[in-house]
Formats: structure tokens, C-alpha cells, sequence
């Protein structure tokens, strides 16, 4: 072991001269990947040994492994060889100096979303000072959090900051080896979320990503962990509305969520990733690997997604039911458009007794797009009196698109009460013209029904957020009829 | 107010409305009967602008507009309102917000102001009063799980609430129980008025006797054969569409 880590680490010091680590600091690492990749990564965030080992166990698994193919999504081979693997943050040089110089176009959805202008510089990246407020706001914030006890930060600043907790807790819920993506991103993971809630602390605000300073270039992995200590209660809130483009097609992020006994943690998603143009060029691969783990004794975990984003999707947040009495819940609106392929849904793993898990899945397609609900609820034989319910509607909109429902059941306990129920629906001419007829426009008719038919995930979305998810799905669905 | 020419429409390749000449004033209340397939539920749908329904002749203006040139919608904003025989479900809409976004796209059209919840509550209140409806209602998927009935009171509230120039009622009274029919009627009498007319599409002479029409026509193979006022109905009642037929056949 220190003979070979002694090998390794001159070689890195061989390839990687001092000097180097600065410049790939400002010019990023060249495309490819290779365990000095995974050692320059580790180095550059300055990481612990631990933090090293772990992303070179990962790295030396995904190497072993396949890259799936069950999903019901289509996409060219990726070449993981020509892949930067950590991409440097851009400099203000390189940014639009202002809003003048954004593509139109964005700043058109931008209106249509409702953005205040004073935020639309700072997503689209404008090198102002402009990040103006946001960055006093989130000083307010940050004091309100520490005095509640309340950890929220960067990965990198939780690795640094808070080794013992990153440790006891990274990759117990999504282990390295879980899946190819996952195992590529706990290699080479750039950045990333960390929260920790101490005992029988309520987070006093919801946690959002929008305010976590460094936030912008966490890149295409990104890593976050969730702690929920003992009877502790928090809301996070991840993504925005807002388009998001990126450079990267590849999004491999992995999130892990840990719930002790009593504690509650809600986390809810707006995905909404450049999903390529009308004819399905471009737009990023958003292969995400999102894990809950009830640990404790009467825990919660919900999940409440809307993923409107990306060429293809393919997630499924799922539940660990392992403490007694705990509550798995998931949430979900997915629409695709144009070409768009989305593979998404959950699994709920009923290990305590009287477990119980709830799974709305909405699925809305349109255009030529592919919408698949793929959810596997399983109650294992010491999971007395487990009960799911699980209810699994699409809505297609227009003749080309498909809606697909995979749903796997492996019960192992005769007390368990399982309910399954699944429709498909058409938005039916007679509905528009019967909306034309009372005055509603055609484009108006479509969002109504859409949100009619969404409504029970969005009453899931804390205030705000549903406003505005409503405003998105309206935009994505843009020109679906007609 | 409604001016309809020598209109020709048809369905696929089926002809159903052949030379229909109709001509409707402010005030007045037109009764359409007619027998199953005579074109009186088509001619409701091609004013209402339905787009399953090409026209192939003639013209129909309204207020003064081409109305063939308008999308339904812009129908509806301008003032023609359609009471469907058979009133679509659209689960999860609620039915308070479908009529809120109506009564909004009117007015904007009509460049007022978007109507504010609280007037909006008390006005769909009143209606839901007079057509003996529960409050309840409002908070339900438009039609979704509504008896017949229910559904047809639903299409007289929208009717009430919309205020239209222009009310064409398809078969309102097709599937209502006789409480049904008078609550139905009620709300389209309060309507009544000198500025707004109505045509009733029927089947029966029993709607007539609620909703007193000044005019009644008979519609035949995609024409009026026949036109008088409240008495041909009580007379089609006696004597039935063939007696109509033949007398225009003689």
C-alpha cells in the first residue's frame, strides 16, 4: 500500500509539476481520464488522504463496470476519454458584460418565466459586481443558519471543514460501486452540496442551493449530502427555473440523504437543463443517481421533483425504508417535448415494520418525446405491515410521443398492502375547443389542462416554487399543439 | 346580430348543411327543430367555429364581422357563447378557474380589467344561485363526475357569467329531469334581454314551454323548410317532421 501510493503519488508529482495544479486551476484539465485525473482532482480541492482513497476505490470500480442499457432512453456512446473532467470556473473576461450581450433568446424565457431582472444577469452569467444582493442576503442567511447550529456549504468546504462527518457519512447511502454513474461521479466529483441538521434542530429556512455562495460551476458531477440528525426537521430546494446551459452534456450527479430517528427531510427539484433544440440536437444527459436513507425510527424522506430539462433523464429518487415506522414519499411531474427521452420514477425499500410510501408520478409528453415512469416498490420478509400506494398518470399531448409505465413489485411479506394505480390520457380536441369556445386561447387551454393534470405534485412544491414550476411547464410546453 | 347566408358546411365528405339561411335580431329568441341529422347541432358547432366542419358556401356574419375569419376563440371573445349537448370533462381544472380565465379573456378583449377574485366569488355566487346550483361546485373538475344534469346547469352558469351577445343552446334540455328544466330555464330567461339573442337547439316542444320563443324554424336536410312563431312547435308536437316535410315537398 505505501509503496504503491509512494509510486503514485512521484508520479503525480512527476506529471503534475508544482505550478501545474495552478494552471489547471485556470485552464481546467485536458480532456480524459486516468487516476492522475482523479489524483489532480483530489489535489486541486485540496483534499484530505481519506477524500483520495475513496475517489481512487471508485475510479478503480467503474472501471470494472458497464455502462447500463435498460433504460428505455437512446443516446450515441459516450467517450468518456474525451471528457474534461474538471472544467475551470470562467473568468470575468470570458463572461457577457451584460445583459446586451446574452442570447436573445434566453432572455425572452427569462420574461416569459417571470425572472426579476436584477437575477437574470446573475444566471446568465454576466461578469457584474451585479452578483450584487444575492451575496448579502446569503451573509444574512449564513448567520441565521450558524446560530441555529445549521452546517450548510460547498462539498469541498464540508471536506475541509467537517472531515469527520463527511466521512461517517459519504457513500452510506449511494456506495461507490452502486451503479456506473455513480461510481464515475464519486471518483471525479467536483462539487457539491452539504448540509447537517444537529438533534431535534428545525432549519429555520429552506435550504437552496441559490444561496450557497460558490455555487455556480459545481459542474457536471456534482455531490451532495444531506444529514439529518435525530428529530430534526429541513426543507431543501434544488435547481431553478431558470435555463440552465452548460457546456458539459454529461450530468452525473449523485445526491445521498440520511434521516435518523424522528427526523424529516424534504427535497424538492426543479430540473430544468438545456434540452437541445426542436430536432433534438443537443441538450445535456442528465444520468443522476438520488438516494434517501429513513434510518431511524419514524423518519421521513419526500421527494418532490419537476424535471422539465435535459436531452434525456434518467433518475429515480428513491426511499430506504430501514427505521420502523418511516415514510417514503415521491412526487414527481416530468414532461418531455420535441425529442426529448425521460426515464424517471422511484423505489421505495421497505425494511422496517409498518413502513409506508407514497408515489405520484405525473408524465407529460409532447412532440416526438419519450416519457417512461419506471418505479419498483419492495417489501422485504421482516417488513411487517409495510403499505405503499402508488399512482402513476400520463397525459400525451399530439400522436408522436409515447408514455411507457414499468412498474416492478417484489413483496416478501404477506401483510403488506401494496395499491397501484395507473391511467393515460389524451389532451382531446373537444377539451380545446370546448376551452376556445369559453374564450381561452389554444396555447392558454393546453397549460391549464397540463396544470390541472400536475396539480397534485405541484400542492407538494413549497409556495413559490409551484408558482413558478407552473410558469415552466407552460414554457416547455411551448408549441407542443398546434 | 346574426346574419347566416346560403351557408354550406360538411363534415369529411358528408354535406349536412345545405343553403341554411337564418337571420337573427338583437332581443329576439329563435327555437331550432328538427329531426336526428337535419344539421341543427352542425350549425351550432360552424358558428361556434368548430374546426372538424369545413364551410363551402355562403357567408355568416355577426355584428357586422365575417365571422367565418375568426378562430373560435375570437368568436367567443366577441360574443357567441355555445351551451354543448355534450359538455367535456377536463380533470383537475378546476371549474372556478376555467370560468375566472374566460370571463378574463372577454374582458381583456373588451380592454377591461382582469375581474378580482372577490367581485369574481360574489358574481359566480348569485348565478350559481338562481340556477339552483351548490357553491360547491366551483371547487370541482369542470364536469368531471357531473350527472347530465349537473353538467347542463354548469353550461348556463358559464352562459351567465359570460354575458354573451349571442347564446346558442344545443339540446340544453335533452337528459333533464323537470326541477332541471326549470332551474335551466330560469337562468336563460334572466338572460332575456334586448340587447342579446338566443337560439334554442330542440328536439322537443317541452323546452318551450319554460323559454318562450318569438321564432321557430324547421331545419330539414341542411335547410329551413319552415319558419313561424311559438305555435308551429305545438303544431310539430301534434303532427310530427313528416307533415313539415311533405308541406314543404308540396
Amino acid at each position: 500500500m505505501s509503496t504503491e501510493s509512494e509510486n503514485i503519488e512521484e508520479l503525480v508529482n512527476r506529471r503534475y509539476a508544482h505550478g501545474f495544479v495552478t494552471d489547471i486551476a485556470s485552464e481546467g484539465l485536458p480532456p480524459g481520464l486516468n487516476e492522475d485525473v482523479v489524483r489532480a482532482i483530489s489535489a486541486l480541492k485540496e483534499e484530505p488522504e481519506f477524500m483520495l482513497e475513496w475517489r481512487l476505490r471508485a475510479y478503480r470500480q467503474w472501471l470494472e463496470m458497464v455502462e447500463p442499457e435498460w433504460a428505455h432512453v437512446h443516446y450515441p456512446r459516450i467517450d468518456y476519454n474525451s471528457i474534461s473532467y474538471y472544467s475551470a470556473p470562467k473568468s470575468d473576461k470570458d463572461r457577457p458584460k451584460s445583459l446586451d450581450e446574452v442570447d436573445p433568446k434566453l432572455l425572452e424565457t427569462y420574461d416569459k418565466l417571470g425572472i426579476p431582472l436584477h437575477e437574470r444577469a446573475r444566471l446568465a452569467g454576466v461578469a457584474v459586481d451585479a452578483v450584487f444582493d444575492s451575496v448579502s442576503v446569503a451573509t444574512t442567511f449564513k448567520k441565521k443558519l450558524s446560530e441555529a447550529g445549521v452546517i450548510f456549504c460547498s462539498f469541498s468546504e464540508a471536506v475541509k471543514n467537517h472531515p469527520e462527518l463527511v466521512r461517517k457519512y459519504l457513500g452510506t447511502v449511494v456506495p461507490q460501486r452502486d451503479n456506473f454513474f455513480a461510481a464515475l461521479n464519486s471518483a471525479v466529483f467536483s462539487d457539491g452540496s452539504f448540509v447537517y441538521i444537529p438533534k431535534g434542530v428545525r432549519c429555520p429556512m429552506e435550504l437552496s442551493t441559490y444561496f450557497r455562495i460558490n455555487a455556480a460551476n459545481t459542474g457536471q458531477f456534482e455531490r451532495t449530502l444531506i444529514v439529518a440528525d435525530e428529530g430534526s426537521h429541513v426543507s431543501y430546494l434544488e435547481g431553478c427555473t431558470a435555463p440552465m446551459r452548460d457546456e458539459n452534456q454529461l450530468h452525473a450527479a449523485v445526491v445521498e440523504l440520511v434521516a435518523l430517528k424522528d427526523a424529516e427531510i424534504k427535497y424538492s427539484t426543479v430540473q430544468n437543463w438545456y434540452p437541445g433544440d426542436e430536432n433534438g440536437v443537443g441538450g445535456i444527459y442528465n444520468f443522476v443517481t438520488k438516494r434517501g436513507d429513513c434510518r431511524g425510527a419514524n423518519s421521513k424522506i419526500s421527494w418532490t421533483q419537476v424535471e422539465t430539462g435535459s436531452a434525456i433523464t434518467w433518475k429515480y429518487p428513491s426511499c430506504i425504508l430501514r427505521g420502523n415506522n418511516s415514510v417514503g414519499e415521491f412526487y414527481s411531474v416530468a414532461v418531455a417535448n420535441n425529442y426529448q427521452q425521460a426515464d424517471t420514477g422511484t423505489k421505495m425499500i421497505h425494511i422496517g415494520r409498518n413502513t409506508r410510501s407514497t408515489i405520484v408520478s405525473k408524465g407529460i409528453s409532447a412532440g416526438h418525446a419519450q416519457n417512461a415512469y419506471r418505479g419498483l416498490v419492495r417489501v422485504m420478509p421482516q417488513a411487517q405491515g409495510a403499505r405503499n400506494h402508488t399512482q402513476c398518470d400520463s397525459l400525451l399531448i399530439g400522436k408522436e410521443c409515447g408514455a411507457h409505465t414499468f412498474p416492478y413489485m417484489e413483496i416478501k411479506n404477506p401483510s403488506a398492502r401494496i395499491e397501484h394505480e395507473a391511467t393515460t390520457s389524451k389532451i382531446s380536441a373537444d377539451q380545446l375547443f370546448y376551452c376556445r369556445q369559453r374564450g381561452i386561447s389554444e396555447e392558454d387551454a393546453v397549460n391549464m389542462i397540463v396544470n390541472g393534470f400536475c396539480k397534485e405534485v405541484f400542492n407538494e412544491l413549497p409556495m413559490e416554487f409551484a408558482v413558478e414550476a407552473q410558469a415552466l411547464l407552460n414554457v416547455s410546453l411551448e408549441g407542443a399543439v398546434g | 346580430m346574426l346574419d347566416i347566408k346560403d351557408l354550406q358546411a360538411r363534415i369529411g365528405e358528408t354535406e349536412i348543411l345545405r343553403g341554411l339561411t337564418l337571420n337573427v335580431k338583437a332581443g329576439e329568441v329563435h327555437a331550432i327543430m328538427g329531426p336526428n341529422g337535419s344539421g341543427k347541432s352542425t350549425l351550432a358547432q360552424v358558428v361556434a367555429g368548430h374546426e372538424d366542419y369545413e364551410v363551402t358556401g355562403g357567408s355568416v356574419q355577426f355584428k357586422g364581422k365575417d365571422l367565418l375569419e375568426l378562430a373560435p376563440e375570437e368568436r367567443a371573445r366577441e360574443g357567441i357563447f355555445l351551451g354543448f349537448q355534450y359538455p367535456v370533462e377536463i380533470p383537475g381544472v378546476n371549474n372556478a378557474y376555467l370560468l375566472k380565465a374566460a370571463v378574463n379573456a372577454k374582458r381583456q378583449h373588451q380592454g377591461l380589467d382582469e375581474i378580482d377574485a372577490f367581485e369574481f366569488l360574489k358574481l359566480a355566487r348569485e348565478k350559481m344561485a338562481l340556477l339552483e346550483m351548490d357553491p360547491k361546485f366551483l371547487n370541482r373538475g369542470v364536469n368531471e363526475g357531473f350527472s347530465g344534469g349537473e353538467k347542463k346547469r354548469n353550461e348556463i352558469l358559464q352562459m351567465a357569467m359570460l354575458e354573451p351577445d349571442l347564446a346558442i343552446l344545443d339540446e340544453t334540455d335533452s337528459g333533464l329531469d323537470i326541477d332541471a328544466l326549470k332551474a335551466v330555464a330560469n337562468g336563460v330567461n334572466a338572460l332575456r334581454s334586448p340587447d342579446r339573442a338566443i337560439i334554442l337547439v330542440t328536439h322537443y316542444q317541452r323546452l318551450l314551454d319554460y323559454i318562450e320563443p318569438d321564432f321557430v324554424h324547421v331545419l330539414s336536410a341542411g335547410r329551413i323548410i319552415r319558419s313561424g312563431d311559438k305555435s308551429l312547435a305545438l303544431e310539430l308536437e301534434k303532427k310530427g317532421y313528416e307533415w313539415v316535410r311533405e308541406a314543404a315537398n308540396a
